[in-house]
């Protein structure tokens, strides 16, 4: 078959393109360890509860170690539940210092779910038999909304929280 | 019949063959239906950007969720597959035309489709389906919206195989010959359409409808959404390779031009076939249940599509270059500056191919693994896919539409209407252009997709979004200008143009043109590699999402109201 000496090139250069970029991706995902969540860690979504971490007393943000927190949510229709505060109102503000490492565990009693600290890479499907988890460090100060980025039904757009990265 | 043995179909003073009264009343209720969709789709496209821009509320207690379910199923799903099937039959019945069988088999077809939508709509409108196209378990729809949706499936199967048929017949009476250019593209997407299906219809016919019906208690989530996914992304070259058709073998006709290279076209068409289909995990990176290396591997094949699509770009460009510098439009661009501007044939694809460009680079940015969970789920993708599809592939459609329709209905373009689609062609590129950068910027942001509008937590971050839901909404309501425009072009091509013969372009190759080897009919090679692929790319993931399934999901049908 005839290919035009131009378009050779053109094709040259788009394949030298292609696999340079492809390299990088695979540099970011395989050396650097740059993964999307994927743990395939299962979970009862009827007895939730069963894992320790989504014991109603474990959801919220905890303190593990200096800079070290964990994150345990559990997202249904139409609310992230993340634990109680002292006077047992459902916490709908965490907040983290800056700089410091969160591991975010998720999951969900009923449909599909999103969770996403909106601007941020913390951005997860939760799905419901799955446990989500992702380690995030949040390294800017602000006020951040989480939200629900996955439909989920009619109340789908007041499922949110808000997370308050300190200095 | 010896003779017909001797004639390249080229040089075969009967082709393109005409279309017969009835044929033509086949084909034009296809397209009418797909306009039909565009204007009830691009309604609820309006609703929603006002909705979303804070200033609107829905009147009678409607559910924006309703109007989103009912803008994707309509837009996403109806209108394109009735445009493309009614289309690609033109396309073969012009090539190698319909029997008499095929051509019941086809109405066949058409019925069986309508009667799902019907189905799907009627359950739609009642509430009881407000799941999105995507129709996510464990939401649960009514069942008639799930066996409408496998109607649709199945009408859209009758087509394949007239489709395969038509060309069966042809070879059958031109033995050693090549494939007519526009037939074998058609075939090849309705090759990648029936593979691509049948991972959505074994979800709907094994998974939802038992499950939907109550005769199965639980579904296995994640297996459903990865069958889905399997046929979401073949769905987005179903859309485009039609327009590629048209690319490739219409528009150097109108332009006055040749076909660039006869080989390259079926070749880039052969290699979508490949790597449309083993790639749906790129729209699942980030779920929890599937494995990170069979991620990257559906990455690789993904990244593949680039090589056709820069093969595509340099066709067109060549075939702009070389028609233009033949007509003696000489200097480094005097052939670009010369080409038909005014001709709203030419005009509306064209703009469509420029609007790939930010869409295509869009969709490597979707792809690239990592970068996927800056933009996963945000109004980022939506800003994408209508560059892609709903700029890109519906342009070329309209562009199709001025010279179709009046084929098919027996009438002209005239330069009023050539006019009109022209005002038309900007109105889109305008609003598109508005409401596609403000979703792209405010996903970056970090704004959710499919989401009714919302205040939120009223922090400053949202607050940010507003001014880009506004602007959503003022590209949104050009837009919808443009569809009622559209709208008003078909109802005058179809039935108030004055009578007479439009050309239906179907462009030739080059006299001295090289010859098309015959090994790009290995029609069985090409299957055979495509499901090679598939199967590698996907067995062992789907393997594994079986043998480690979670307990199932029972349904939920409180959350979209269906209750």
């Amino acid at each position: 078959m005839h290919l035009h000496k131009y378009e050779k090139w053109w094709l040259i250069f788009g394949v030298g393109t292609l696999i340079t970029f492809l390299l990088i991706l695979g540099y970011g995902a395989f050396y650097l360890g740059t993964h999307p969540q994927s743990h395939g860690i299962t979970i009862d979504p009827q007895e939730i509860e069963a894992e320790e971490s989504f014991k109603p007393e474990n959801l919220g943000l905890t303190k593990v170690d200096e800079g070290q927190y964990v994150l345990n949510v559990v997202a249904s229709a139409f609310n992230y539940d993340l634990g109680t505060d002292e006077e047992g109102k459902p916490v709908k503000h965490i907040q983290i210092p800056k700089g410091s490492t969160v591991l975010v565990q998720a999951v969900t009693p009923d449909v599909i779910h999103g969770f996403n600290i909106a601007g941020t890479n913390a951005n997860m499907m939760v799905e419901p038999g799955f446990i989500s988890s992702m380690e995030v460090t949040l390294n800017k100060a602000g006020e951040y909304t989480l939200l629900c980025n996955e439909y989920c039904g009619s109340g789908h757009h007041m499922m949110f929280a808000t997370v308050e990265v300190t200095e | 019949m010896a003779i017909e043995k001797l004639l390249k179909y080229e040089q075969d003073s009967r082709f393109p063959l005409t279309l017969s009264k009835s044929e033509s009343r086949l084909y034009m209720s296809f397209i009418s239906f797909a306009f039909i969709a565009l204007f009830v789709g691009g309604l609820m496209g309006l609703l929603q950007v006002l909705v979303r821009s804070g200033y609107y509320t829905l009147p009678a207690g409607i559910d924006y969720y309703q109007v989103l379910t009912v803008h994707g199923v309509v837009l996403g799903l109806v209108l394109t597959t009735y445009f493309i099937i009614g289309f690609q039959y033109t396309l073969m019945g012009k090539t190698v035309g319909i029997s008499d069988t095929q051509y019941r088999v086809a109405w066949l077809g058409f019925w069986v489709m309508t009667l799902g939508t019907v189905m799907a709509a009627i359950t739609i409108l009642y509430g009881k389906a407000s799941v999105l196209y995507t129709f996510y378990a464990p939401l649960q729809a009514h069942p008639a919206f799930y066996i409408g949706l496998a109607l649709v499936i199945i009408g859209s199967w009758i087509a394949c195989f007239v489709n395969w048929r038509q060309l069966y017949v042809w070879k059958k009476k031109h033995p050693g010959e090549k494939s007519p250019l526009l037939a074998f593209m058609v075939v090849i997407n309705m090759i990648m359409w029936f593979i691509a299906t049948l991972g959505v219809a074994a979800s709907v016919l094994l998974q939802f409808i038992p499950w939907s019906l109550g005769y199965a208690a639980t579904i296995d989530v994640l297996l459903s959404r990865t069958l889905f996914w399997y046929f979401g992304h073949p769905l987005v070259y179903f859309w485009l390779l039609p327009a590629y058709m048209a690319w490739y073998a219409i528009i150097p006709k109108i332009i006055g031009g040749k076909i660039f290279s006869d080989s390259l076209a079926r070749l880039s068409f052969v290699l979508f076939l490949f790597f449309s289909i083993p790639v749906g995990l790129h729209h699942q990176l980030t779920e929890p249940g599937v494995q990170t290396t069979w991620k990257f591997v559906q990455i690789i094949l993904t990244f593949m599509v680039v090589v056709p699509s820069l093969m595509t770009a340099f066709s067109m460009f060549a075939t702009f270059e070389i028609s233009g510098r033949r007509k003696g439009f000489g200097g480094l661009f005097g052939w670009f500056v010369h080409l038909p501007w005014k001709d709203v044939r030419f005009l509306a694809p064209f703009v469509g191919m420029l609007a790939f460009i930010p869409g295509g680079a869009g969709g490597l940015i979707n792809a690239s693994y990592q970068l996927n969970s800056v933009i996963h789920n945000t109004i980022w993708v939506t800003g994408h896919f209508h560059l892609t599809v709903a700029t890109t592939v519906i342009l070329t459609f309209f562009g199709i539409t001025y010279w179709l329709v009046p084929h098919l209905t027996g009438r002209k373009l005239t330069p009023s209407v050539n006019r009109l689609g022209i005002i038309q062609t900007i109105f889109w590129a305008i609003g598109m252009t508005i409401m596609s950068a403000a979703m792209h910027i405010q996903g970056l942001l970090g704004g959710p997709r499919r989401s009714s509008f919302s205040e939120y937590n009223g922090s400053e971050q949202v607050a940010e979004w507003g001014a880009y839901q506004v602007a959503q909404a003022i590209g949104g309501t050009i837009l919808f200008i443009g569809i009622v425009l559209m709208i008003y072009i078909f109802i005058k091509l179809a039935f108030f143009s004055p009578k007479g013969n439009e050309e239906f372009p179907i462009a030739e190759e080059e006299k001295d043109a090289e010859p098309t080897p015959m090994w790009l009919e290995k029609w069985k090679l090409w299957v055979a590699i495509t499901i090679a692929l598939i199967l590698f790319a996907y067995t062992i993931p789907i393997m594994d999402i079986i043998q480690h399934a979670p307990p199932g999901s029972a349904p939920f049908a409180w959350p979209i109201g269906n209750n």
